[in-house]
């Protein structure tokens, strides 16, 4: 075993999401893999219904078993996470894998103070006392920056502001230092200023504690300024998958282009965004071949027949999921390139 | 919840505005008796055939000769000095000239204990049949849950009540038929006499009880704070009565206080059906002949009731929720 393997936490194989409706099926997240190690922030982008919560939510095991079909392979220190039972499931959650969501105005409950929220999570998976648990709330308070922790663990969330809330639920997630936190849109309900405060914080969770961070977001800024990994999602596939700085410097994707390109940056200006023609497609009947080419400007003809597969088109490059050649992508994106720095 | 001083400060003021409800609510009855043409009360009292002085002279002993505003300044009065039966003096009755409150007083228990009896029931059944069916949606147990639901819901309580009697007092003889008999005399005939109309009262609300929990349930384990209850690794059993039934628990604490005080003077049919002459009964009879010291009786305490009733809701909600301030 290698000194790489010996920090993979996570490693997901073929992981694949079915929500049966009366409409029909929704392919949510199709054949999605990837890994993940200690001290690695793996940043998933993708817009809305792209399958990127959906499928964290099937690693938790926070879908409902019943009423979702999920295949593929979550291995997580050498066990199948999609074949443990309920019970076995829940003692990995808040455990070893914990999750920060998106609003944290309506993820702490109305009516219980903060702090037991947060002891209740330690409770969850420990047969120490309240006043331990109590405790350890109170530590973990002061430890993502609540100041007074001590008086303010009394306090009810409506008391919290946003970004206290959202340090509130990141202790919660902390209190058993897990090995995986998973953090889906932390901080799209927040203010600019608090975002930053809040990256950083997990950035120095992730470092202090030696963990794993999956980082799912829509903002390709938030990604650029932590994330070590990126994985871009469309239509519950995998478009693009590689180290973060290859991604952002040489994307190979037109989707990973076309989401750069509508971003926007200090020294771009507005006019010159260039939105992505289209809308998503509906997850009930997904296009045929590459999932991107209805509205992908350089689609050919193996596109909207071929589903193309996640490989390196070159040794140089990274993972993706594209048709074209891999000459005419270096091409078109050294093109892209002088349009920006234009 | 701030300061001990604010809540106080906050319980005076709303039994104020109690005390303002209450004598409205009296003032509109007095002004309902007497404006309603019903015909003389003192007619009733005259024999046949009454001569005008005869009709002057009972009129003149009700105190009806009076204007209706002095009348009512009379009852409050007398409501507030007492009378010779001693504080509050709720007069007597036009038809034998006994004291309200003597009837009042006697017959309260009966419509207090059928109405507690109830509630424990139809709470405990209600809130117990809601969770179920919210925890196993859409499954068999739900379908049948609500199909009970709808039928106490459709139910008349009056055609229920004869059934239940011919049941299982006629038919089964497990159970006492109608009438009452005080828990103080003989506990057993009591709980044999009350045990059907508690059940017949239960079941209309136990239905809708059933059906708002699930409702507020099914809600409440939509949100966003649940899901993380979940993530925690929490056990499905503290998700859902922990962190799910706690926050469905405000609207049913709400209908369940206004419930149980309306009831005080509403629970005339169950009263009537099972003979067990409480407090609806006697009011409905009462305004019937048009009784109205004896009809003010029974509203003063209804609606001091629902007043009341009001008042504790709304400082339980704030001890349920602390997002809800004394303001």
């Amino acid at each position: 075993m290698s000194a790489a393997d010996e920090r993979k936490l996570l490693d997901v194989r073929g992981l694949t999401v079915r929500f049966p409706t009366p409409d029909g099926v929704v392919q949510a997240v199709s054949d999605v893999s990837f890994s993940l190690s200690r001290g690695e922030t793996l940043g998933v982008v993708g817009e809305s219904g792209s399958g990127k919560s959906v499928s964290n939510l099937a690693i938790m095991g926070l879908l409902n078993r019943s009423r979702t079909t999920i295949t593929g392979e979550v291995e997580f220190k050498e066990r199948n996470l999609l074949t443990l039972s309920n019970d076995e499931l829940r003692k990995v959650r808040g455990k070893e894998i914990a999750m920060v969501f998106q609003d944290p105005f309506a993820c702490l409950h109305p009516m219980y103070r903060v702090g037991a929220q947060i002891a209740e999570a330690f409770s969850a998976h420990s047969d120490a006392g309240k006043k331990v648990a109590w405790t350890r709330a109170v530590e973990l308070l002061d430890r993502v920056g609540i100041p007074n922790a001590r008086s303010r663990a009394r306090d009810y969330p409506h008391q919290f502001s946003g970004g206290m809330r959202q340090r509130a639920m990141i202790a919660m997630a902390l209190v058993h230092n897990p090995a995986i936190l998973i953090c889906d849109e932390p901080t799209t309900a927040l203010d600019v200023t608090v975002q930053a405060q809040i990256l950083e914080l997990i950035e120095d969770v992730k470092r202090e504690f030696d963990i794993g961070v999956i980082l799912v977001t829509h903002d390709l800024g938030v990604v650029a300024e932590t994330a070590n990994s990126v994985m871009v999602m469309y239509a519950g596939r995998i478009m693009e998958y590689g180290p973060a700085r290859d991604v952002f410097a040489q994307p190979q994707h037109p989707y990973a282009w076309g989401l750069l390109d509508s971003m926007p940056t200090i020294d771009r200006r507005l006019s010159a965004l260039v939105p992505i023609e289209g809308a998503p497609p509906s997850l009930l009947a997904p296009p045929s071949g590459c999932p991107f080419h209805p509205r992908c400007p350089y689609r050919f003809e193996p596109c909207p027949t071929e589903r193309p597969p996640l490989v390196a088109p070159a040794p140089e490059a990274h993972l993706d999921a594209c048709h074209l050649p891999w000459d005419k992508k270096v091409e078109l994106g050294a093109e892209r390139a002088k349009k920006v720095a234009a | 919840m701030e300061g001990g001083g604010e809540v106080t400060f906050y319980i005076v003021r709303r039994l104020l505005w109690t005390v303002v409800v209450v004598a409205c609510v009296l003032a509109i009855t007095f002004a309902v008796f007497y404006l309603l043409p019903a015909g003389d009360p003192a007619l009733r009292f005259a024999g046949k055939n009454p001569t005008d002085a005869e009709i002057a002279l009972i009129h003149h002993r009700l105190g009806l000769d009076r204007p209706w505003y002095i009348q009512f300044l009379k009852f409050v009065k007398n409501f507030f000095l007492g009378d010779k039966y001693g504080w509050p003096g709720l007069g007597y009755t036009y038809a034998s000239g006994s004291s309200v409150k003597a009837l009042i007083v006697a017959r309260a228990p009966r419509t207090l204990l059928l109405i507690a009896g109830a509630a424990v029931l139809w709470l405990v059944t209600g809130v117990a049949i809601g969770v179920i069916s919210a925890v196993k949606r859409r499954s068999l147990t739900d379908r049948l849950a609500m199909g009970f639901a709808l039928f106490g819901i459709s139910t008349p309580v009056f055609w229920l009540g004869l059934m239940a009697l011919y049941i299982f007092w006629r038919q089964l003889g497990w159970t006492a038929g109608t009438g009452y008999v005080s828990p103080a005399d003989n506990f057993g005939a009591f709980l044999s006499h009350m045990i059907l109309p508690w059940i017949v009262l239960a079941l209309l609300y136990a239905a809708f009880y059933a059906r708002m929990t699930r409702n507020n349930l099914l809600e409440t384990l939509g949100e966003d704070y649940i899901r993380t209850a979940r993530a925690k690794g929490l056990s499905e059993r503290s998700v859902i009565f922990k962190h799910g039934l706690r926050a469905s628990l405000t609207p049913i604490v709400t209908m369940f206080g206004l419930d149980m005080a309306l009831l005080v003077g509403g629970a005339v049919i169950t009263e009537s059906v099972f003979n067990l002459q409480g407090l609806g009964y006697l009011a409905i009879n009462d305004a019937l002949q048009q009784d109205l010291p004896v009809v003010l009786g029974v509203v003063l305490l209804a609606s001091v009731a629902v007043a009341l009733a009001n008042l504790i809701v709304d400082i339980l909600y704030a001890f349920i929720d602390p997002r809800v301030r004394y303001a």
